[in-house]
This record gives structure tokens, C-alpha cells and sequence, in this order.
């Protein structure tokens, strides 16, 4: 089963974003807002009506396609005026919408040439012409972005955004790239496996994940396994090998129960020297790695139990592999997650 | 990349090769060579220098009647064949039906089983069913030969065709009805013309084929001979430059056939 | 598997959608499959009094095995088949690879120059062999004008080798077109890596190309076998009277002058189960040697053939 137990409210003029591995349900979702997939039980709804036993052709919704899709036998101008064609609008009118619809995606020039004759970001952008044209209520946009090289592609996510808050149409944007859907999106939705793992805005899922999956899916975590002594609402205390961590947790968590605590690496701070008085919430350790990355290094820390952290010093910073090092964090940074 | 000397292994093979591509052009060179031969006795030695027989042949009423039938039947079976095998390749490539796997190998059976065997049996079919072999006459060379031609040739359509859908870009479909056109528009607006070559080049296939075609066409036809079945005739009676004539004719036709379906089928716009 | 496309459509479109596909599904059924088995039927009718009886009988086949004439036929038609098929390996296969490997410029062209002999009229180039081969025909004139012969030599024409020769002509062309395919579509990295790996031509040959090419050659002698093996004309116009009688012949004249239906039908029924356990053979050693890509199991015939080479 692709989805299974799925429902969601979208809002208008919003940009929402289906995240998830693959398999895990979004394209097909999409899909079926779009009408390419049929739902074997619910209801979709667009502004109050039901949508679900139309075809495709008679959905106010235009979708902007992993491959493009563009017809290679018809030019760029006749392949943005299709479906003003299709819905019969006046030749003077389509030829002035599709002309503006170059503009908006900045071909202005390239509306005789035949598909193949572009590159893939030009043929992207077509693609999105295609579908704005029409002035759809909402544009679904299966990972349009993935073919193309990493600069070209975050020049692309920025104007996206930017046409997106311009035209104010519901955008409903798949990707696997929770970077990108970070980057772009009022509010996230991920999915593992068909079903919603967590459903809200880029803070809530970096800063407050649901699960152990969202920490670990979103950004890059740490992830400490343990057992509950003091569960929290709140402030809660989990026993993690032979430490006792502070973390914080939304919901109450039995005690004796399994939970996990993640530490984003930015969070986490590195005494190098060793020395300091012990704090709360610190274990000491061992550098293994110290990897170079322009602006940072992020330092691999081997600590007992088999356990390994990273943290991240700024690049001057001198580590030593092999040195001893502290690891400590504010107890209202770590959060307290289960599977 | 810098040439190796030539070696003894290439020049065996490079000579292999222009032997064997040699001995394929070889009889149909005697032939056309022959047509132009000075003698109604094809012997050696070859005595060339006449177009008499070229001359005799347009005058054959005999010949240029067999040559109408099989026009007229040629282009007959193409108009069925494609009627028949362009959904036929739809059916293949988009649906699923009990008996599917059964159907796919029943319509390559024509292609791949020796004439005759198809030949027989369509006769049987025809004669049960009480079909005269000269029905329709003089209208077509008879509705049997049609259709046998029709129903054999279809396989060409189909697999041609099908080929071609399996390399079709599903989006582009969806696209066109996110773009609100219906099925039927998304048919004609999109589908078709990625397919346009393909159809073209079975349609030129069997048009060939069929002008060609001896085995099925010998025990379907009916009182009319087609070209093929008269110059088979004349063979019986010893070969003649005027055969030959004929045949070079036929080749002439056939090579420009193939070379526009060549030229066809390299155009077709990539993916 | 894809959803059937039935599944998405609805209501009168669902209707509609069934009709268009009736078509060539009925006709396809009434003209191909009712005949083939309508053959079948006539096989285990008698004749009596010079008509076909409906009445089921076995002895149509039991004189096919039980006559010497049949399943000897049938022996020497697989026989010169096997010859035809043979001969024509070893002639199209060093042409297919000079084509794929060796031939740079124009490969498209004289890929096409070496494939129009097959379309155009097998019968030309069956009675053209008659020319080369008759008593008075070319190859004695030369060889007398030479001088190695004084009088012409009757027993090339009407005679088995006559056929042979002309069926390996006619499907040379044939069998080089999967070879082709397949020596094409071999990425010359892996050659390269051979080569990278001290192999030399001949053992990059031996252990890399030719396994490689099996499934083209496979599928290459299974039509050339099959289809020389059914063929009508070679044998009826070079084979002379008993010479060379093949299974075709029989079944030519079962169905005309010595009109016996049933037998004939019989007869056919036969050759259709050979036909078709030889392509189920061919595709079973097809899938187990194939390495991606199926040269058999694909649609069979000239025509997928030409289409690929043709690419």
C-alpha cells in the first residue's frame, strides 16, 4: 500500500512541501490530488467541493512534472499554450498570457525553439510556464528540481519561492531533499511509509520533532539511546549507559520506558582542553575524526560505551585526533524522542 | 586513437566480409544484368545492350494486370492492417485482459511460422466458412486474399507500433490531461504524432510485403494472379529477359520503398 | 505492473474503451487463431469418396508416422535446414562483426545496403540462381570458357544443393541482422577492459564478444532454421522433381493435386508443433545466456529485426 490512513489540510496561498524517502508515499499522493491515482477509500476536497471523481482534465490544478514532460513535436510557445488551447481560450488572449508567461520565467526569447534545442533548467522552466499560465488554484510540482546541478538547483528553490509569495497559488511541492524542503516551505509534511510522520512548519520539525524518524530524517542530529528515569512534560532525565543526560520532551514519557535523545551538532559544545569544572549534562571523550569543511570542522568524538557525537568548531580551531575532549549541552536543546 | 598497421586477422576478416556481402548482391545483379540481355534464351555468355524486353513487358497485358491486383491488394491489406493493428498495439501496450500473454504470442504466429503453414490454413478457414476465393471480384482479387493478407500483416503493425509505445514518455500523456485535454485530445494532440513514424513505417513495410508475398497469397487467391504468382507462372515455362525485366522493376520499387521507410525511421524525434 | 488503463476510465468511456479494443482483438481471433485451429480440426477429419467428413479419425496421423515418405521428408527438410542455418552463421557472422566494430563511416548505409536483398523479392532471388546454375547458365559458361570443364555439369540445378545454396542465400541477410543487433549493442568499454586486462583480440573475442553475441545468434539461426526449413519456393522452383523434396512440397500438393486435406492439414499441424517447441527451446536458452536484452523473445521476424538494425 503507497498511502494508507492520509489526511491532510492544506491552506490556501500556502507553500507545502510532501518530504519523504522514497516509497514513502508522497509522489503518490500528488498524484492523486492530481487525478492520475485514484484514493481506494476517502475523499479529496478542493475550496469546499469534492475533486475525487474527476479526471484530470477537469481539476483547476496544473502539475509541473519530474521529467518535464514537455511535447518534443510541438515549440516552447505551443507547448505553454496547450491548455489554454484545451480550454479553448481566444487566440489573441492565449497568445498575450503565453508571451507573459515567458517573461515571468525569463525565456522571453526562446518561444520558437523546439524542446530539445534547451538545456534542463530552460526546459524546467517551461514546464512551470505551462502550468502558471493557466492560473491554476493550486500547482503540484513533483521534484522538479532534481535533475539539475547543486548551484543551479538553489538559484531555482529561491525563485520558486519568491513566484510562489508573487502569484499567492497553493503550491504543494514533493521532494526527498529536506534541505530544500527547509529552505522553501510554510509548513512540511513527512512521510514514512504512507503515513504522516510529522505535519508542520520547518521550525517544528528541526526544532520539535515528533519522532525519533524526524530528528533523525531532518537535519543532522545525534541521536543517544536510553531509558526514561524522569519522564516529563517538560524537563526529563534519561538514563544513557552509565550517564544520567537532560533533555526536554513535549509529551509525558512513562519511566523505565525506551527514548532517544537528540542533540543537533551545533548545539553540542567541545571543551578540547579538557579542563573546566564537570558539568551537567557533559560526558568526556575521545576526538576520532576531525573533518574540514570550509567554514567548520566538525569533530567526531568517540565516547564510552561504543557511543560516538558530533560537534561542529569553527574552522581556525585547532583539534587534535587522538585528544581527549568534553561534550556538553544545554538540557533545553536536546530533545527527548521516541521511535 | 592512432591506426594499427593493418593485420593479417583484419585483412582475412575485411576480405570474409566483402565475399559474403558479394555473394548477396551476386543473383540479384545477374538478374538486372540479364534484363538487358540480347537473346530470349538466358544463357551465357551475356550479350547486353537492349531494353526490348523492358518494351515487351509494358505491353504484357498479362503482367500489367497482375501488377494492378497486387497494387490493389497491397493497398488494401495496408488500410486494414493499420485499422486492425494501431489499437491492436494500444490493446497490447496499455491493457491487461485474461488471455493477454496467449493474444501477444498469437499475433506473432505469421511472422514467425513458414508461409505456407499460415497459407493453409487460412484456406481451410476460408473454405469452411464458404468463402469463394474469387468473392468481391473484380472489385478486389478476392475478399480471402484480402483479408488473409490483412490478418498476417497486422502482426507487422502491431509489433512496430508497440515497440514504439513501450518508448513513449507516460508523462507526456498526463501532462496533456493536466492540461485539460480528454483522452481522445490527448490521443491525436500528443500520442499520435510521437507515433506518426512508426505508423508510417509499418504502413510502407506492409505495402511492401504484401506486394512481395507468395506462400499465403498462392492458396488464397482467386482468379486474378498477382505479380508475384504470374512471374511464377512464366518461371514454369523457362525464364525469359522479360522476367527479368519484371524483376528488376519490382527491385527498383521495393529499394526506394525501403530507403524512404530507412529515412523514415531515422527522423522519429528521440524519446 | 502498470494499472490497467480500464481501472482509471469510468462509466461510457469504460464502454466505449472495451469496443475500440474488440476490434483488433476479434479480428485478430476470427482471422489467425480460428484458422490455425480449424487446421488442427481438419487434421482429425477423414477423406472419403474425394470429400472431407466430419468424423474424427487418427488416421491421417497414423499414416504420417506409419509411411516412410513423411517423417522422412521431415528429417531431410530439418536436415538441408540445419546445412542452410550452419553455412549461414559462418558467412553473416564475420560480416555482422566487421559492420559493428570495424566499419566506421556510413555503417547506417551499407547496414541497409546488406539488408535490402532480404526485401526485395524472395522470388527474384530464388529463380536467380537458376540463371547461375543451369545448364546453360553462367557458372558452367564460365567454367567451360575457363576451361576446367568440358561439359556442363547437370547436377548443380534441381538437385538438394541447389536449394541449399539458395536458402543459405536467401538467409545470410537474415541471420547477420541479430547478430548485428546484439555486436552493437556491446559497450566497447567492455572491450577496452579486456584489453586493459592483457587479454589479446582473439581471447577478448573468444571470452568476451562471442558469449556475448550468443543470444543474436541464437535468435539468427532459430528463424533461419525454422523459416528454411517451411520454405515454399527454393525447393518448388530448384529442386527438380525427387530430388529434393521437402516438406513443403507435401503439403503443396496434399493441397492441390493429390488433394488430401486432412493429411496435408496434418502434415502442417505437425510442422507447426516443431516451429513452435523450437522458438520455446530458443527462448529457454535465450533467458539463460541472455545478459539483458532478448533477441527471440522479443517479436520475432525480419521486420523487429530491420527496425533495430535500422536504429
Amino acid at each position: 500500500m503507497a498511502v494508507d490512513d492520509l489526511s491532510l489540510e492544506i491552506a490556501a496561498g500556502e507553500f507545502l512541501t510532501l518530504l519523504g524517502a522514497s516509497g514513502s508515499g508522497k509522489t503518490t499522493t500528488l498524484r492523486m490530488i492530481a487525478g492520475f491515482e485514484q484514493p481506494s477509500a476517502g475523499e479529496i476536497r478542493m475550496g469546499g467541493s469534492s475533486i475525487s471523481g474527476l479526471p484530470p482534465f477537469k481539476r483547476d490544478i496544473n502539475t509541473v512534472f519530474q521529467h518535464y514532460a514537455l511535447f518534443p513535436h510541438m515549440s516552447v510557445r505551443e507547448n505553454i499554450g496547450y491548455g489554454l488551447r484545451m480550454r479553448s481560450v481566444p487566440k489573441a488572449e492565449r497568445e498575450e498570457r503565453v508571451r507573459l508567461a515567458l517573461e515571468m520565467v525569463k525565456l522571453g526569447e526562446l518561444g520558437a525553439r523546439a524542446p530539445r534545442q534547451l538545456s534542463g533548467g530552460q526546459q524546467q522552466r517551461v514546464a512551470l510556464a505551462r502550468a502558471l499560465v493557466n492560473r491554476p488554484r493550486v500547482l503540484l510540482l513533483d521534484e522538479p528540481l532534481g535533475a539539475l546541478d547543486l548551484k543551479l538547483r538553489k538559484e531555482m528553490q529561491l525563485e520558486l519561492k519568491h513566484l510562489q509569495t508573487h502569484l499567492g497559488i497553493t503550491f504543494i511541492y514533493v521532494t526527498h531533499d529536506q534541505e530544500e524542503a527547509l529552505t522553501m516551505s510554510d509548513r512540511i509534511v513527512l512521510l514514512r511509509q504512507g503515513r504522516i510522520a510529522q505535519f508542520g512548519t520547518a521550525r517544528d520539525l528541526y526544532d520539535r520533532p515528533a519522532s525519533r524518524y524526524v530528528a533523525d530524517f531532518i537535519g543532522e542530529t545525534n541521536l543517544m539511546a536510553g531509558v526514561v528515569v524522569d519522564g516529563g512534560p517538560g524537563p526529563v532525565t534519561l538514563q544513557v549507559g552509565s550517564e544520567r543526560l537532560r533533555g526536554r520532551s513535549d509529551v509525558a514519557l512513562p519511566p523505565g520506558s525506551a527514548a532517544w535523545l537528540s542533540v543537533r551538532p551545533e548545539a553540542v559544545r567541545v571543551d578540547l582542553g579538557g579542563t573546566g569544572s564537570p558539568e551537567q549534562n557533559a560526558i568526556e571523550g575521545t576526538v576520532s575524526d576531525a573533518v574540514y569543511s570550509g567554514a567548520l570542522i566538525r569533530v567526531h568524538v568517540s565516547l564510552p560505551d561504543d557511543r560516538r557525537i558530533i560537534a561542529q568548531v569553527p574552522a581556525g580551531t585547532t583539534v587534535q585526533v587522538g585528544g581527549r575532549a568534553r561534550v556538553s549541552w544545554a538540557p533545553e536543546r536536546a530533545r527527548c524522542v521516541t521511535d | 586513437m592512432t591506426r594499427r598497421p593493418p593485420d593479417r586477422l583484419t585483412a582475412f576478416l575485411w576480405a570474409t566480409g566483402l565475399g559474403v556481402f558479394a555473394f548477396i548482391y551476386l543473383p540479384l545483379v545477374v538478374v538486372i544484368v540479364y534484363a538487358f540481355h540480347d537473346s530470349p534464351i538466358i544463357a551465357w555468355p551475356l550479350r547486353l545492350g537492349t531494353t526490348k524486353w523492358f518494351v515487351a513487358l509494358a505491353h504484357d497485358r498479362g503482367m500489367i494486370d497482375a501488377a494492378l491486383a497486387s497494387l490493389k491488394l497491397a493497398l488494401l491489406t495496408v488500410m486494414m492492417s493499420l485499422l486492425v493493428g494501431v489499437p491492436g498495439a494500444f490493446v497490447l501496450d496499455r491493457f491487461v485482459f485474461p488471455g493477454k500473454a496467449a493474444f501477444r504470442r498469437l499475433v506473432l504466429l505469421p511472422l514467425i511460422l513458414p508461409g505456407i503453414i499460415t497459407g493453409v490454413a487460412l484456406l481451410t478457414f476460408f473454405s469452411f466458412v464458404g468463402l469463394s476465393l474469387s468473392s468481391g471480384f473484380p472489385l478486389v482479387p478476392g475478399w480471402p486474399v484480402v483479408l488473409g493478407h490483412a490478418a498476417a500483416f497486422s502482426s507487422v503493425v502491431i509489433t512496430q507500433v508497440f515497440a514504439r509505445l513501450q518508448r513513449l514518455d507516460r508523462a507526456q500523456e498526463e501532462a496533456s490531461q493536466d492540461l485539460y485535454a480528454n483522452e481522445w485530445q490527448t490521443f491525436w494532440q500528443v500520442t499520435f504524432p510521437s507515433i506518426r513514424t512508426a505508423v508510417l513505417g509499418a504502413a510502407l513495410l506492409v505495402f511492401t510485403l504484401s506486394l512481395d508475398e507468395i506462400a499465403v497469397t498462392f492458396f488464397l487467391i482467386g482468379r486474378q494472379n498477382t505479380l508475384p504468382l504470374q512471374i511464377w507462372g512464366l518461371l514454369r515455362r523457362g525464364i525469359t529477359p522479360e522476367v527479368n525485366a519484371a524483376s528488376t522493376v519490382i527491385f527498383g520499387i521495393s529499394v526506394a520503398v525501403i530507403v524512404i521507410w530507412a529515412r523514415l525511421m531515422r527522423e522519429e524525434p528521440q524519446g | 505492473m502498470r494499472p490497467t488503463c480500464l481501472d482509471r476510465v469510468r462509466g461510457s468511456r469504460r464502454l466505449r474503451t472495451i469496443v475500440a479494443a474488440a476490434v483488433p482483438v476479434g479480428f485478430v481471433t476470427t482471422l489467425l487463431f480460428v484458422p490455425y485451429a480449424l487446421l488442427l480440426v481438419h487434421s482429425f477429419w477423414r477423406l472419403s469418396g474425394g470429400a472431407i467428413t466430419h468424423e474424427f479419425t487418427l488416421d491421417n496421423y497414423r499414416r504420417l508416422f506409419g509411411t516412410p515418405l513423411y517423417p522422412n521428408t521431415i528429417l531431410f527438410s530439418a536436415g538441408i535446414a540445419l546445412r542452410v542455418t550452419l553455412v549461414s552463421l559462418l558467412l553473416a557472422y564475420p560480416l555482422a562483426y566487421l559492420l559493428a566494430f570495424k566499419v566506421k563511416r556510413h555503417r547506417t548505409l551499407i547496414y541497409m545496403a546488406v539488408i535490402i536483398p532480404l526485401w526485395v523479392s524472395y522470388l527474384v532471388r530464388a529463380y536467380a540462381w537458376k540463371i547461375i546454375l543451369g545448364q546453360e547458365g553462367i557458372l558452367n559458361g564460365v567454367l567451360q570458357a575457363a576451361g576446367l570443364i568440358d561439359q556442363p555439369l547437370t547436377f548443380l540445378l534441381y538437385s538438394r544443393w541447389a536449394v541449399t545454396l539458395a536458402l543459405i542465400h536467401i538467409y545470410t541477410p537474415f541471420t547477420l541482422m541479430p547478430i548485428y543487433a546484439v555486436l552493437d549493442a556491446i559497450p566497447p568499454a567492455l572491450k577496452e577492459a579486456s584489453h586493459d586486462l592483457y587479454a589479446n583480440r582473439w581471447q577478448t573475442f573468444l571470452r568476451v564478444i562471442l558469449p556475448l553475441s550468443l543470444p543474436g545468434v541464437l535468435a539468427g539461426s532459430t528463424f533461419a532454421f525454422v523459416l528454411s526449413m517451411g520454405d515454399f519456393l527454393a525447393p518448388q522452383l530448384l529442386g527438380g522433381n525427387d530430388s529434393a523434396l521437402m516438406v513443403s512440397n507435401l503439403v503443396w500438393s496434399l493441397f492441390g493435386v493429390a488433394y488430401n486435406w486432412p493429411l496435408g492439414a496434418a502434415v502442417s499441424v505437425v510442422m507447426l508443433a516443431l516451429t513452435i517447441s523450437l522458438l520455446w527451446l530458443a527462448n529457454l536458452l535465450e533467458r539463460r545466456m541472455s545478459y539483458g536484452g532478448q533477441a527471440v523473445g522479443r517479436a520475432g521476424g525480419r521486420v523487429v529485426g530491420l527496425a533495430e538494425g535500422a536504429k
